[in-house]
This record gives structure tokens, C-alpha cells and sequence, in this order.
């Protein structure tokens, strides 16, 4: 069961992210280029996700066990770290190259876009330099404690 | 700043939007997760027993989206404009930058701010402002 509510989540998800537009690199971009001709979309996308995120986290707040009886795993970390400045520091460079992030990188695969294996391939590859180093421990003051929820 | 009101799409992008915080609220709510793209494929590596089956069913979703929504609608092609060199840079970037600050803009930005999560917010700053800069000196210092 865990495994259809996954499912549909990530296809309405995907959807959102065709329907806003935001499966599109050159409209991300749009967003970021504040200095040019700019397009506020990403920024009602932003505000439509959390207005209905919210109250879904408030109600989530309060529960022990989920609809179907699992475990609630929250993120518990709360430290502003260099870790997470860096990372996403490095993250939003990323993305200010290209115009993708994660989801719509996925997405965009799912159009059997070429350009989008690329950056996926990419962006696993980096994912995995990244479990190595962290493995070798070469990542910062702090080692993570394993499958801990951290965002 | 000059607001492009020929792109500016308010209607379709708070539509979407809305799709975007009910998938995150079906997520929290029936599977108890948080719905990071980042967090859910990084995972993917190196996962406990056990931990694969609904990482691998989102991601599904995510792939699968572009071929159900094209079945009622027309599917918008995307216009991808980096060369792939910068790809490849990019997708690096995005890959190591997402786990090393464990959270994108899924994860720190639709889901922690919902949470009203301060570690979230100032994750969604730091991405924010360097896309602005890195598309500040991409396209108005090194092109002009």
C-alpha cells in the first residue's frame, strides 16, 4: 500500500510540476534572471505547494502513526550548519546553470529529453561522490547519523 | 527589474502549485515521508533493507507523470538551453550541493516551508540567492 501512495504522490507531483510550467528549465530560468526580463511563476508555485503543504505538516504534526500505520518520519535536525549553507549554496549553482532541479530533471527524463539523461546521469553521479566522500567521512565536523531524516 | 507578463503564467503556476502541496500532503500523511526529490533518489544508494520500495515508487511517478498527463493534454516540450557541458556541470553541482545540504527545493523549499522549518528557510535562501547570481553573471556579466 505504502508503495500506491508513493506512486500516485510522485505522479501528482510530476503533474504539478508539468502544469506550472516548472518541467521547463527555461521558465525556472525566467525566475532566476531577475535582472532581465523577469517571470514570477516559480513564486505562486511556491505559494500554491504551501498553502496546502501547510496544513498537511500541521495535521502530520500531530499524528504518531500515518494514515496507513507507519512510522512518522519527520526530519529532527535543526542546526544551520556550513554543511547545509554550503550544500545548498552548491545546489542553487546548480541549478542557476541550467534550470533544473531534482523533480523536474525527473520529469523532464520522463519526456525522453536527451538533455535531461545528461544532467541526470550527472546529477547521480554526483550523488554518489558525495556517499563516498561522506563515507570516508570527508565531509564536515560531523559525521550523520545514519537514516536520520534531515531536511 | 522588468516583469515579463508575456511568460508570467499566475493561474497554471498556482494550479500547479496546488498539485505540487497535495502530492507532498498525501506523501506526509499516508507514508509518514517527506517528499524531497533529493533526499528520496539519494537515498536510492545506499538504502537499509526494507527502505527501497517507496523511493523507487515516487521516483516511477515522477517518470511516469509526462506520459499519463500527455494522454488528456498536450505535453509541453521543455526548452533546455544548456549546452551539454554545463549540464554535466550542473547536474554534478545539483547532485553533491542537494545531499551535502541534505534537502533541494522540494524537500527545504515546498515541504520545510510548510513546516515552518528554520533550518529550511535558510537552506531556500542560500539556493535562491546563488541562482540569482549564478544566472546574474551567466547572462548579464559573461554573455553581455
Amino acid at each position: 500500500m505504502t508503495f500506491l501512495t508513493a506512486l500516485l504522490s510522485g505522479l501528482i507531483f510530476g503533474f504539478g510540476l508539468i502544469l506550472s510550467g516548472m518541467a521547463n528549465p527555461a521558465k525556472v530560468l525566467g525566475f532566476l534572471d531577475l535582472a532581465g526580463q523577469w517571470d514570477p511563476s516559480l513564486a505562486f508555485v511556491m505559494a500554491g505547494a504551501i498553502a496546502v503543504g501547510s496544513v498537511a505538516f500541521l495535521l502530520a504534526r500531530r499524528r504518531t502513526l500515518s494514515f496507513l500505520g507507519g512510522a512518522m518520519h519527520l526530519p529532527t535536525a535543526r542546526d544551520i550548519d556550513r554543511r547545509l549553507v554550503a550544500g545548498s549554496l552548491l545546489f542553487g549553482i546548480g541549478w542557476g546553470i541550467a534550470g533544473f532541479c531534482p523533480g523536474p530533471a525527473l520529469v523532464a527524463l520522463g519526456m525522453a529529453e536527451m538533455k535531461a539523461l545528461v544532467f541526470v546521469a550527472a546529477m547521480i553521479a554526483g550523488m554518489i561522490i558525495f556517499e563516498i566522500l561522506e563515507h570516508a567521512g570527508a565531509t564536515g565536523t560531523k559525521p550523520r547519523a545514519p537514516r536520520r531524516n534531515r531536511t | 527589474m522588468t516583469i515579463d507578463w508575456n511568460a508570467f503564467t499566475p493561474w497554471s503556476a498556482l494550479a500547479g502549485g496546488i498539485l505540487i502541496g497535495l502530492a507532498a500532503a498525501i506523501f506526509v500523511l499516508f507514508n509518514g515521508r517527506i517528499a524531497g526529490i533529493s533526499g528520496i533518489l539519494g537515498g536510492l544508494l545506499r538504502p537499509p533493507p526494507g527502505d527501497s520500495q517507496w523511493r523507487v515508487a515516487f521516483v516511477l511517478g515522477l517518470l511516469g507523470a509526462p506520459l499519463l498527463y500527455g494522454l488528456p493534454f498536450t505535453l509541453p516540450s521543455p526548452q533546455i538551453d544548456a549546452g551539454y557541458g554545463a549540464l554535466v556541470a550542473a547536474g554534478l553541482l545539483v547532485g553533491i550541493g542537494s545531499r551535502y545540504g541534505a534537502g533541494c527545493t522540494s524537500g527545504h523549499g515546498v515541504c520545510g516551508l510548510s513546516r515552518l522549518s528554520p533550518r529550511s528557510a535558510v537552506a531556500t535562501a542560500a539556493f535562491m540567492g546563488a541562482g540569482f547570481a549564478t544566472v546574474y553573471v551567466l547572462r548579464h556579466l559573461i554573455a553581455a
